[in-house]
């Protein structure tokens, strides 16, 4: 029984991480209809960027002041999409979606090497984070508490994209924007203004998910790539474009993941792409997306 | 979307030759020039140019973007890969064949799958499928040998018509950058050939009616799904010949060619040359691998360079090499 508990945990944990990559992911798509390719390598900006700042920041300040340092990925993740969209995509918006995706895909490769070139080949961690909040005993077993934290962190976020999408005023541009753009562009909504929010806002939930998850995994090249195919099934999964879907999603492949790990190692991965695959084929635009 | 009017204006077959003719010519020679290493790199480009071409019948002609052609390649790869490891098997034109028959296989059933979907929806498919392929190479290591992959030796060309040489790495390297060359510059040839018929064709031509307009296609009796399914096939065999025959000049398979990085480069090169004109994607398959190899040796930061001469080339030449070079010229006649 207690294994159990420690398996929903980490189940939870890991839905947790894939929920922040994959709404930034799906909000992009839902209001800009691109498929970032570079999604991924924002989330792992985040990684290293917080891991930067706290390794930096080691031993002159507090541990607990050192949490402070958390968020700094998250904001220069969402700082760098605030460049990129008015740089590199708002001048293919005419284009067929082939280039969109190509541009993407071009930046995929060049932030993979500037990653690389920024801070070395060698993996970093700021695992000090997750040490100082040592562990807590849950129905017998012992149980992190920087995951509890990553488990809050992912509930929270969805809380929080949830009412700033449905409940405020701009939530309902967004929607707007996403539902037509060329008729709330007539209606007096900003479309550009709109379109570098939206983007912006889904760098912040990648690279807030890399920043999160940076004292468990480190800072590791490469992170992004792997991050962003798991980012799809779950979008796939849960319909590309809906929050809804991205959560539902990340909680299908977080159990799965659990349970592969443990039960089917060998094809875990295949599993989870097989049920993106099957569940394009029953429902092609996803569990609540609309086609 | 502007549709570049380079195909409406297609060259008659015979003016295709006028122009083929000399390349043809210069690449038979090309052994006795070069250096043993530039030649074989020249095989790599061809090779490349194959599986552009294949994967050039779906983009260019059928309007569909695929983000998994990498598997079509490994499917063909690791099939000869298995016919070595399992079957003992030597000769390269039962290599072609099995990696052929292997790959019309696999994209038939993926095929069938993903062709029911269009635009982004058709490439994430593609792409999640070909992650299938890549996963189980990656994780049954027994089978595929992992990340270590498998070896490939040196196979015999023709029934042993064409000896093959045993011994040092010299010899090695004379095969490749002689024999090997010569029947893979054969084999380019006939797929070019065979793929300019097939464009040319009916079949080619209602594949374009789709591309430009699936409903009005639909109406005149395109039976539309079925059409995209063969392309589909034509396309992915095409890129499993290439892998088949990139194996032995690899020496080795590994799960980086089924990985989705790779399938990004085929639209790379794709797109580098021109995906809406015939010849774009082999002249930028060929482009492409001497960029490549000339970053990777000339600084870590390989995926930077290239990653810049994407960025810049979407942005400024969206049209491609062949392209460009088309419209510069139809500009000239214009003002001239």
């Amino acid at each position: 029984m207690d294994t159990f508990a420690v398996q929903v945990l980490n189940s939870l944990f890991y839905a947790s991480t894939l929920f922040l990559i994959a709404s930034g992911l799906t909000l992009i798509y839902g209001v800009m209809r691109i498929v970032n390719l570079a999604h991924g390598n924002l989330f792992a900006i985040g990684a290293y960027v917080t891991a930067w700042a706290v390794g930096l920041a080691a031993g002159h300040l507090p541990a607990g002041a050192l949490y402070l340092l958390l968020p700094a990925g998250a904001f220069a993740a969402a700082a760098l999409g605030a460049v990129l969209e008015p740089t590199l995509l708002r001048p293919l918006y005419q284009r067929p979606e082939e280039y969109q995706l190509l541009i993407t895909f071009g930046l995929l490769l060049i932030l993979e090497d500037a990653m690389h070139l920024l801070w070395g080949p060698y993996p970093l961690s700021p695992g000090i984070l997750s040490d100082v909040l040592g562990s807590s005993s849950i129905l017998g077993s012992t149980y992190p508490n920087y995951n509890l934290l990553v488990i809050g962190v992912g509930f929270l976020a969805a809380g929080f994209l949830w009412a700033f999408v449905y409940k405020t005023n701009f939530g309902v541009i967004l929607r707007a924007t996403s539902q037509d753009r060329r008729m709330a562009s007539a209606l007096g909504v900003n479309v550009k203004r709109v379109y570098v929010q939206a983007f912006t806002l889904g760098c912040f939930m990648a690279g807030l998910g890399g920043a999160i998850i940076s004292p468990i995994s480190g800072a590791v090249l490469g992170m992004g790539v792997d991050a962003l195919i798991l980012a799809f099934v779950v979008v796939v999964i849960g319909g590309l474009g809906s929050l809804e879907g991205a959560l539902v999603g990340s909680i299908i492949v977080g159990f799965v993941r659990t349970l592969g790990i443990t039960y089917f190692a060998e094809i875990e991965l295949a599993i989870l792409y097989l049920i993106a695959a099957a569940v394009l084929l029953v429902r092609p635009a996803g569990l609540f997306g609309r086609p | 979307m502007t549709r570049s009017p380079l195909l409406a204006g297609a060259l008659s077959p015979w003016r295709a030759l006028a122009y083929a003719a000399p390349v043809a010519l210069l690449m038979l020679v090309i052994p006795y020039v070069a250096a043993p290493y530039d030649t074989i790199l020249l095989s790599y480009g061809l090779i490349s140019a194959i599986a552009a071409l294949g994967f050039n019948l779906l983009l260019g002609y059928t309007g569909l973007l695929s983000f998994g052609h990498s598997a079509y390649f490994g499917v063909g790869a690791y099939a000869v890969a298995f016919m070595v490891k399992y079957l003992h098997i030597t000769s390269m034109e039962l290599f072609l064949l099995g990696g052929v028959a292997a790959t019309a296989v696999v994209t038939a059933l993926f095929g069938y799958i993903c062709v029911r979907y269009t635009r982004i929806f058709f490439s994430i498919l593609t792409l999640a499928l070909s992650q299938v392929l890549w996963s189980l190479a990656f994780k049954f290591f027994w089978v595929t040998g992992g990340t270590d992959g498998l070896r490939v030796p040196t196979p015999r060309l023709l029934g042993g018509m064409v000896r093959e040489l045993a011994g040092p790495a010299e010899a090695k390297v004379a095969f490749l950058s002689y024999r090997y060359y010569y029947y893979v510059l054969v084999v380019f040839f006939l797929c070019v050939a065979v793929m300019w018929v097939i464009v040319h064709s009916p079949f080619g031509k209602a594949l374009q009616a789709i591309r430009d307009n699936e409903t009005r296609a639909e109406f005149v009796g395109v039976q539309v799904r079925r059409y995209r399914l063969v392309a589909f096939l034509v396309s992915g065999t095409f890129t499993g010949l290439a892998g088949a025959l990139w194996v032995p000049l690899n020496g080795l398979t590994t799960p980086d060619i089924l990985y989705w990085p790779f399938s990004g480069e085929i639209v790379f090169f794709t797109v580098l040359g021109g995906f809406r004109t015939f010849s774009g994607p082999i002249i930028g398959a060929v482009v492409f691998n001497y960029l490549k190899t000339y970053a990777v040796g000339y600084t870590v930061y390989w995926q930077l360079v290239l990653g810049v001469v994407l960025v810049v080339l979407v942005l400024t030449m969206p049209a491609g090499i062949v392209g460009t070079l088309s419209q510069l010229r139809l500009r000239l006649r214009r003002t001239s």
